[in-house]
């Protein structure tokens, strides 16, 4: 099939408009199926035992008593998962993670599980299991963890990519290098250097639903699973092998999900679930309470980033250089890599280097959270780059637009750009009302740029017209967003037939081929292409139909707003035919009419944003109000208007409250103090103003209609925006994010000479 | 676990008393069905107190307010009279959790549970409330202040419910104020409070003070010097600088997740003045 999917221009007939969403009315009325919603007949009830140490040896697991316990059907340990990894590290730190196996390594970490006949019966068994741990000195911190002195968590662990391979493990897993250009040189020509240190606290993606699956193994060894994940096709690859099944023999199906922003994009609970089932011989419900999700899924890495920056009076940057420290968790990541990759994105720079170090600590395994490792990364560097601005005595938005990467710029992570949003989101800002609105006491603005690569990737879809003429789309990317509605969109546009003909769904794992997972932006962009794909295949079937109903070449026979035409003079007296008149007639021409589509989605364009925000700091208790926010991002192209914008503002009120509130509060014994939503302060509606929102379109080159994705880089600028801001309004700089009253209060003291500061 | 609901009084107070293993008592449930939840409680007896004529009643009689153990925060809202004698205890109590919470949540449940950092408990410390206290003994009345000893322990015995919180009449020229530092701007709980009641004389000196703060210490202090530093005085400048430096140097407050001891100490100042500013124009009004 020769697809092509570089970009044509066209004028768009459902593309852009802005019908409501066909998962609407379920979601508000309820009906909607959320992950704990599934249930079976015979269900038992699924309970993960966890480990109250942060680092801990696991001497001996006593569960006989927890069997005896009535009502009880399965306990599982480490054992029953037994290791099947067969050499592959990633996977088995998947397992490890799923089930201690050796040794407790955070707060959290499961150890056991059980299944029983209910809730108490379950917590009850918990209570009965015995473990005898031996516990280590842990670390939580990530520039602690560094440190010679720090407990190592692996020792079978010596940094890569160090030009000697190191003598003695350490907590740092690997170090990364990106730039080019000779940053010595480019320093030495600055007139004005600014250097800084900066830390993030760690965070979590703070999604509504916590995970939940119901597992179901037969004893013909075939299995079901229903979950809420981002991806079912991953998930079931992940829990076949972990479990040795062929993948075919699991079938996941995925829920409705209640936010996911890569928090979903890896499997805890499931494998558990799996073997509780296999083990009791009856579906086992798996959900965890809002404690277990923030202790034992995947936030956010914890940071320490240094930045150098030099540029000549006239504005020109001419070295930039960022070290940069993520907390991985226990296990090995690329989060320090992706923020080192993402650092400098947003500019053209001759001289630039970054340096990751991926680092170990005693706390939850990192995971993905929106554009991973991108936020705190633009937070360092856009909070120099206005000071800098500020150090030349330049406008901060001038001094960016005169350094902004550029069609053909060699981005600082290596490949060289296409047409981008960088200079657009820009002068887009820079022309804003909001940019002139005056400002009044205690007021600071703070402008900052976002940078985020998106994923494409392997994608599959399933189109089928129905006899009616109606079209139902399967697609196998999670709807995390709105892409339903946006693909439905899509279709109806290729099919030239309206919004409401189309019904999509997302199919589970035995219906359709492979798909990746809903991250890296990539839902609407590859499913897209993918469904203008199975579309124009659909075509190439209706017009062999028509052909066959007109008996006439089908060479003569076009497709133009959903009819078949009959070209040329000769055809004159031939009405069109009609999607639904060709679908009528299809079990005389052939059959059932379908188009499917197999495809590598490659060519996502890379995606921008500038966010502006004002902010009101209270001097005398450091409080924050957030007036004002602005989001321009260029989208490529805007399927579904209202969901860009939705992606654009949910972005927006992730990063506030990052900014501002949220962080993992970890006490001196290494066990998190704030496991809920009480004192993990996420923002509540009060708490934000209405965001406004600036779409451009900006085609991607890659993407029939010119889409990007546009989930994540939403959440790339909001830090250092707000850290700008603030530090306006409070007359000091700001370097440790969240920025709460307490950090604001004490910086602000300090500034003025008070006898405290911490 | 077993659940009842008495109709009276003297039944909820002879359950309590005679049950064997662990017993709560339920109003609004929203600390009880919360800790439940968590899995940190499982009392044995769960004493439903909704039911219990009167109350769920706020009255008012000569002495003043008698506000029950059951009536919800939203219903205090909803008392003119009341929001208009006692604007500081009603703006606290409209403070805890959220709306839907307020539905539910009772001032009686927030004092017994026995946090420190409890909204409504300063304002009514600084209002001079008394607890009706019903038991075995008879019926006996403390001052709110005296009814939590620490963390979430009280001076209550065996078998006793408070039954209503009493506020006092007011006089002319009286005002009080609550405020609270959260770093949302609701749903969460206060990292320091205070609440401050006052009254004034014709000249709009000030006759009478009370100064309480909340979050601060393992109980919410009565600060008497902060209420010294007003009385006598217009509530001018060096007064209310005085009273700033006298709360912030009452605080035994504690490092944690919510604020630091220097916080804390900084913060109880700023919200004392601001509440004593509003306390007195709410006292010039009348």
């Amino acid at each position: 099939m020769n697809f092509d999917p570089r970009y044509s221009g066209r004028n768009f007939a459902s593309v852009g408009t802005r019908p409501i969403r066909p998962d609407g009315v379920d979601k508000v009325t309820g009906r909607a199926r959320y992950g704990a919603d599934f249930n079976m007949a015979g269900q038992l009830v699924g309970r993960v035992l966890r480990s109250p140490h942060a680092h801990a040896t696991i001497r001996k697991i006593d569960t006989s008593k927890a069997e005896k316990l009535n009502g009880v059907k399965a306990v599982i340990t480490a054992a029953d998962l037994p290791d099947l990894t067969d050499g592959d590290a990633a996977l088995y730190d998947i397992l490890d993670n799923c089930m201690a196996r050796k040794k407790a390594l955070y707060d959290g970490h499961a150890v056991a599980a059980v299944a029983a006949v209910d809730a108490r019966t379950a917590r009850q068994a918990l209570q009965l299991i015995e473990v005898d741990y031996e516990v280590l000195p842990h670390v939580t911190d990530v520039d602690e963890a560094m440190k010679h002195s720090a407990p190592v968590l692996n020792d079978t662990i010596f940094t890569e990519g160090l030009e000697q391979k190191p003598v003695k493990p350490s907590n740092v897993t690997k170090r990364s290098q990106y730039g080019h250009g000779d940053i010595h040189e480019g320093f030495g020509r600055a007139d004005y250097v600014v250097e800084r240190s900066f830390k993030t606290e760690q965070t979590h993606q703070g999604y509504i639903e916590p995970h939940a699956c119901v597992a179901s193994v037969s004893s013909d060894g075939t299995a079901d699973l229903w979950v809420c994940t981002q991806g079912h096709f991953v998930y079931r690859q992940h829990c076949a092998q972990l479990l040795g099944m062929e993948a075919s023999k699991l079938r996941v199906t995925s829920s409705e999900i209640g936010g996911g922003f890569g928090g979903k994009t890896h499997v805890w609970a499931e494998p558990v679930a799996l073997a509780l089932s296999r083990k009791a011989g009856r579906p086992v419900k798996l959900v965890m309470t809002r404690d277990e999700v923030f202790r034992a899924s995947g936030p956010t890495s914890a940071t320490s980033i240094d930045v150098r920056i030099g540029a000549r009076k006239d504005g020109t940057i001419t070295a930039a250089e960022a070290t940069l420290r993520y907390s991985c968790g226990p296990y090995a990541g690329m989060w320090a890599e992706l923020g080192a990759m993402t650092a400098f994105a947003c500019y053209n720079l001759a001289n630039v280097r970054t340096v990751g170090y991926e680092v170990l600590v005693n706390r939850p395994k990192t995971a993905a959270y929106r554009a991973p490792s991108a936020p705190m990364a633009a937070f360092a560097v856009e909070s120099a780059v206005d000071e800098l601005a500020k150090e030349i005595g330049m406008d901060p938005v001038e001094f960016r637009i005169r350094n902004a990467a550029q069609e053909g710029t060699r981005s600082s992570y290596g490949p060289v750009y296409g047409p981008i949003g960088i200079g657009p989101t820009l002068e887009a800002a820079k022309n804003h009302p909001h940019m002139k609105a005056p400002l009044g006491e205690n007021q600071g603005r703070g402008m900052a740029c976002g940078f985020w690569f998106n994923f494409g990737g392997q994608t599959c879809t399933d189109l089928n017209i129905g006899m009616d003429g109606s079209v139902s789309l399967a697609v196998g990317t999670v709807d995390v967003g709105g892409s339903r509605a946006s693909l439905s969109l899509v279709a109806a546009e290729e099919l030239g037939i309206a919004y409401e003909q189309v019904k999509a769904v997302v199919a589970d794992t035995s219906s359709l081929g492979y798909n990746d997972m809903t991250d890296g932006s990539r839902g609407t962009f590859s499913s897209s292409m993918a469904t203008i794909s199975a579309a124009r295949n659909a075509i190439k079937v209706l017009r062999e139909r028509a052909a066959q109903m007109w008996d006439i070449p089908v060479d003569d026979v076009v497709w133009e707003n959903g009819h078949a035409i009959a070209k040329g003079e000769k055809y004159g007296n031939l009405a069109a035919l009609s999607l639904k008149e060709i679908a009528a007639g299809s079990g005389k021409t052939g059959g059932p009419i379908a188009g499917h589509s197999e495809l590598v989605a490659d060519g996502a364009g890379v995606s921008f944003a500038t966010h502006i925000c004002d902010i009101e700091v209270d001097p005398e208790t450091g409080a924050t109000k957030v007036l004002r926010y602005t989001v321009v991002q260029d989208a490529g192209k805007a399927v579904h208007p209202t969901y860009v914008e939705g992606q654009y503002q949910g972005g927006a009120a992730q990063g506030i409250g990052w900014a501002l509130n949220e962080e993992y509060v970890y006490g001196k014994d290494g066990r998190l103090q704030n496991p809920g939503f009480l004192d993990y302060r996420i923002p509540v509606c009060s708490d934000l103003p209405m965001i406004d929102t600036q779409i451009l379109e900006i085609p991607n080159p890659n993407h029939p209609y010119g889409v990007r994705g546009v989930g994540e880089t939403s959440i790339v600028p909001p830090l250092a925006a707000i850290a700008n801001a603030v530090s306006n309004a409070a007359g000091v700089r700001m370097t440790h994010i969240p920025m709460s009253p307490p950090r604001i209060l004490a910086a602000i003291e300090a500034e003025r000479g008070g006898r405290w500061s911490k | 676990m077993r659940y009842i609901r008495p109709l009276s009084m003297e039944d909820a107070v002879g359950q309590l008393a005679g049950s064997p293993g662990t017993a709560a008592i339920l109003a609004g449930g929203s600390d009880l069905l919360v800790r439940m939840k968590g899995g940190f409680v499982e009392p044995d007896l769960i004493v439903d107190i909704k039911a219990i004529d009167g109350l769920a009643e706020i009255r008012q009689t000569a002495e003043g307010f008698s506000i029950g153990a059951a009536v919800s925060c939203a219903l205090m809202g909803e008392s003119a009279a009341l929001k208009r004698e006692w604007p500081g205890v009603v703006e606290a109590a409209k403070l805890i959790g959220s709306k839907q919470v307020q539905g539910r949540c009772t001032i009686v449940g927030n004092l017994c549970n026995a946090s420190p950092a409890a909204d409504s408990v300063p304002a009514l410390v600084a209002a001079g409330a008394r607890a009706l206290i019903v038991g075995p003994g008879g019926r006996r009345t403390v001052a709110v202040e005296a009814v939590p000893t620490g963390p979430g322990k009280t001076s209550l015995a065996k078998g006793e419910i408070i039954e209503a919180i009493l506020l006092d009449r007011r006089g002319p020229h009286s005002g009080d104020a609550y405020l609270r530092f959260i770093p949302r701007t609701e749903m969460d709980i206060a990292v320091v409070s205070a609440g401050v009641n006052l009254t004034l004389d014709e000249q709009g000196v000030v006759k009478s003070a009370r100064v309480a703060l909340g979050a601060v210490a393992p109980t919410v202090l009565l600060v008497e010097e902060a209420a010294e530093a007003l009385i006598g005085r217009k509530l001018d400048e060096a007064a209310l600088e005085r009273l700033a430096k006298v709360c912030s140097g009452a605080c035994r407050p504690i490092d944690d997740k919510r604020g630091t001891v220097e916080f804390r100490r900084k913060v109880a100042g700023v919200l004392a003045r601001r509440a004593a500013t509003t306390a007195y124009a709410r006292a010039g009004d009348k």
